[in-house]
């Protein structure tokens, strides 16, 4: 039977993705347009979507101005020391100093949020984590977001977003199809805020076989986000920027809460401290202004994230492995072991079942830690995503061209890993952006900038025509064959995620590879991408739930291939611990204290890539105090 | 611990087929029960584990690297607001079991519904105010934080 088409039209503002970015922008929409139509998309069940699915055991960025501990300028500073430098200061300033009204608000809607009975406070965990009982933060936000939004088509994957056929470069809505029905789904909105998910799944995963979806970002992380804006043409930034875990292996559990709060701390295979023999080798690499370990120790100065894994990196690969978590004096105290636990409970149960599984109990024996293949997203520590318009009282005039976490499109807007440069942001600063997002979105509609969107009927039909060709092309060749997954004319979508992980992984800076990758390495690997989008015309879904995966796939690969480019421009090794350029070993800020911006032409397919200038926050100097106004207004 | 279903407990509602995240939980066309599709792509979240009314849904630990003869059970109670773990290892020397709140506000009670809350002023619109705000930040009459309010300005170039 034919897929139905079902057109949804004055829409104002359309959520594609409802995770906490995408919750965030549907809630807040609603309160500065009470008269407008808000319609969210979602390729899950929102009640269940997202990277927060499973839920969370701490909320890990909350400021605290309330109780005097932190500025949200002091979050900017520590973000911008773990990443190397790389961040947009502006849009983690703009975060920060809204996120608490955020984490206030989910305290208001039943979240459970631990005390300091003594303080008064919420309990840290660690400066900018408090510690809740999470396993149904994400129903709850949901359900904020359920009461503002109009209408929630859950099972839907947005393929697409549609451009405005009447003014260049202006959003004009989506389409997808039901996971469900089959049918075909068109959103026409004069907005669109996207909070689909940043890529699990694109680089060779260390699970094998079944265990291939116990990845640490969740395997519905498609990489959507990033696919949808690179192919709608929108500027990307950071795209290079990959980040690599260290965490309790195989179940990839967290290790926050036991860093942070239960105090444990890691030791090498003969039981020794082995971070900071590495750091000297370290600061050769990437300058004393990045890694200084004496004035790290004396202004509690934290050493980066990449450089704690390029030390577990090497001492494993010098033969003195495996890293153990060191458990065992933390866990003697009753109380801190119901924490470890909770914690796993609360957010991966994987990591309690492997426990259980293999007789591992923290209190008499040290679990071992490893690394992750590298992932793609933007609220952890990285900061892959798009190139966003900052807000009018923080941003310089190149990080600024209208209205909040607007996109290079106009009426584009993103939250959560859809916007770049923004790490740290975590699940309440991915929500506090979605609600920024969503006030510039009721803005730009009421400055009337998104009048008269125009998609034509031969847009939607050749569109409709290429989503379900997986499932035409299937039917077309599936009984040249007896049985089995074995045909001449297609691949299907597990064939190609296994391909394209395989490419990843040794072209760009996988697991198999050390994370190692040079110039040589990635004009391969960007070849084979091409050819592997040649074949992507013959990918074959035999029912729904694979075409699902056919676009996800799709997806993953358009990401892919703006990390690579990514990689392949940033001539120096910014990050060592997440990845290395082998044929440039050390940070190069003469050439590369800048951010790396791309544009994909939908048209041609070809990528151009730009040096952006970094801003950095600073103090302003006492003698210029006096004249506080005009800097302010600079 | 990719989850399978128990034949004799699951009636076919389809609950945890309309939850999981991954598209994984689907009804079989001959036994009218539910399944999982593909346990490469299940995350081991337990949205399915906990929405099922006949506690027919469990987990086994990944083929690949976690034995067997292990048990984590869950039960999720929203009208209670709490959530309570049974966690028993391989060898039987450790049973634990655990409770923790979900909510702390009876059962989607909480959430405003923002289209009756009062209309935000022009005044409002052209600040940097988001919903709630500034009351929200600090609990207090503070205002929203801005480079001028905090001695601060944007430099180009290279700092650390």
């Amino acid at each position: 039977m034919a897929p139905k088409t079902i057109i949804e039209d004055n829409i104002d503002i359309l959520v594609a993705g409802a995770g906490l970015g995408g919750t965030g922008a549907a809630f807040e929409a609603r309160y500065w347009g009470q008269d407008k139509k808000i319609v969210i998309a979602e390729k899950a069940n929102i009640d269940r979507s997202g990277a927060v699915a499973q839920g969370l055991y701490a909320i890990n960025c909350y400021m605290g101005t309330r109780f005097g501990e932190n500025n949200p300028e002091d979050h900017v500073r520590y973000a911008r020391i773990d990443l190397m430098g790389m961040v947009r200061e502006d849009l983690l300033f703009d975060m920060a100093r809204h996120v608490d009204s955020t984490v206030h608000n989910f305290e208001k809607w039943g979240l459970p949020i631990m005390r300091d009975a003594e303080a008064g406070t919420y309990l840290r965990e660690g400066r900018w984590q408090i510690m809740i009982h999470g396993e149904s933060y994400k129903p709850i936000v949901a359900e904020a977001a359920k009461k503002s939004a109009d209408k929630v088509f859950n099972r839907i994957c947005v393929t697409h977003l549609l451009m405005d056929e009447a003014k260049e470069n202006r959003i004009a809505g989506a389409v997808g199809f039901n996971v469900r029905t089959g049918n075909f789904h068109v959103f026409k909105s004069k907005t669109v805020i996207c909070g689909a998910g940043g890529a699990s799944n694109i680089f060779k995963p260390r699970s094998t076989g079944e265990g291939s979806g116990r990845v640490w970002y969740a395997p519905w992380s498609s990489g959507s986000a990033y696919a949808l804006m690179i192919n709608a043409g929108a500027k990307m930034t950071q795209m290079e920027n990959r980040i690599v875990l260290a965490r309790f292996k195989d179940g990839f559990g967290p290790v926050g809460a036991y860093f942070l709060h239960l105090k444990t701390y890691t030791q090498n295979g003969l039981g020794e401290e082995y971070e900071s023999k590495w750091f000297p080798e370290l600061t050769e690499m990437v300058g004393k202004e990045y890694l200084d370990t004496e004035a790290s120790h004396l202004t509690h100065r934290p050493i980066p994230t990449c450089l704690r894994n390029h030390a577990l990196i090497s001492e494993v690969n010098a033969g003195r492995g495996p890293i153990h978590m060191v458990t065992m004096h933390s866990f003697q105290d009753p109380h801190l072991e119901e924490i470890g636990w909770h914690n796993f409970l609360g957010m991966t149960v994987s990591q309690a079942v492997l426990w259980a599984a293999t007789d591992i109990d923290p209190k008499n024996e040290n679990p071992e830690l490893t690394t992750s293949e590298p992932y793609v997203m933007g609220s952890h520590a990285t900061g892959c995503g798009a190139w966003c318009s900052g807000p009018e009282d923080v941003s310089p005039p190149e990080y600024h061209w209208g209205y909040n976490r607007m996109m290079s499109i106009e009426g584009l807007f993103g939250a959560g890993d859809a916007v770049g440069g923004t790490p740290h942001a975590f699940s309440s600063g991915s929500f506090t952006e979605g609600r920024l997002a969503a006030k510039a979105a009721c803005k730009y509609i009421d400055d009337g900038k998104g009048e008269d969107i125009k998609v034509t009927n031969a847009t939607l039909d050749k569109l409709k025509k290429e989503v379900f060709k997986p499932l035409e092309h299937y039917k077309l060749y599936r009984n040249e064959i007896v049985a089995g997954s074995v045909n001449p004319h297609y691949h299907n979508p597990r064939q190609f995620l296994d391909r394209l992980q395989k490419l990843m992984d040794e072209y760009c800076g996988g697991l198999t590879v050390n994370y190692m990758t040079n110039e040589k390495l990635l004009n391969i690997g960007l070849k084979k991408l091409a050819i592997m989008e040649e074949d992507l015309e013959k990918i074959a879904a035999e029912d729904l739930h694979e075409l699902l995966r056919a676009w996800e796939l799709k997806h993953r690969h358009r990401t892919s291939e703006c990390v690579m480019q990514h990689t392949l421009f940033r001539k120096e090794t910014r990050w060592p611990g997440y990845y290395y350029r082998g044929d440039a070993m050390k940070l190069d800020d003469e050439n590369w204290h800048v951010l790396t911006v791309s544009r994909r032409d939908p048209e041609t397919g070809s990528y151009t890539m730009e040096k952006a200038p970094l801003y950095h926050l600073e103090d302003v100097k006492e003698d210029a105090l006096a004249d506080k106004e005009t800097i302010a207004a600079e | 611990m990719p989850t399978f279903v128990y034949m004799t407990r699951c009636n076919g509602c389809g609950n945890c087929v309309d939850i999981c995240p991954s598209d994984i939980m689907h009804i079989d066309k001959t036994y009218r029960r539910a399944y999982n599709i593909e346990p490469s792509m299940c995350w081991e979240c337990c949205a399915c584990v906990k929405a099922c009314p006949k506690k027919a849904i469990d987990v086994r630990g990944y083929a690949d690297f976690a034995p067997l003869g292990h048990s984590v059970r869950v039960d999720r109670d929203e009208e209670k607001g709490v959530i309570a773990w049974r966690v028993k290892f391989r060898n039987g020397k450790k049973d634990v079991s655990l409770m923790a709140p979900i909510t702390t506000v009876p059962w989607g009670s909480g959430q405003p519904q923002l289209r009756d809350v009062p209309a935000p002023t022009q005044e409002q619109r052209d600040s940097q105010h988001l919903y709630s705000e500034p009351e929200t930040i600090r609990m207090d009459d503070g205002e929203v934080h801005t480079l001028k309010s905090n001695g601060l300005r944007m430099k180009l170039g290279v700092s650390y």
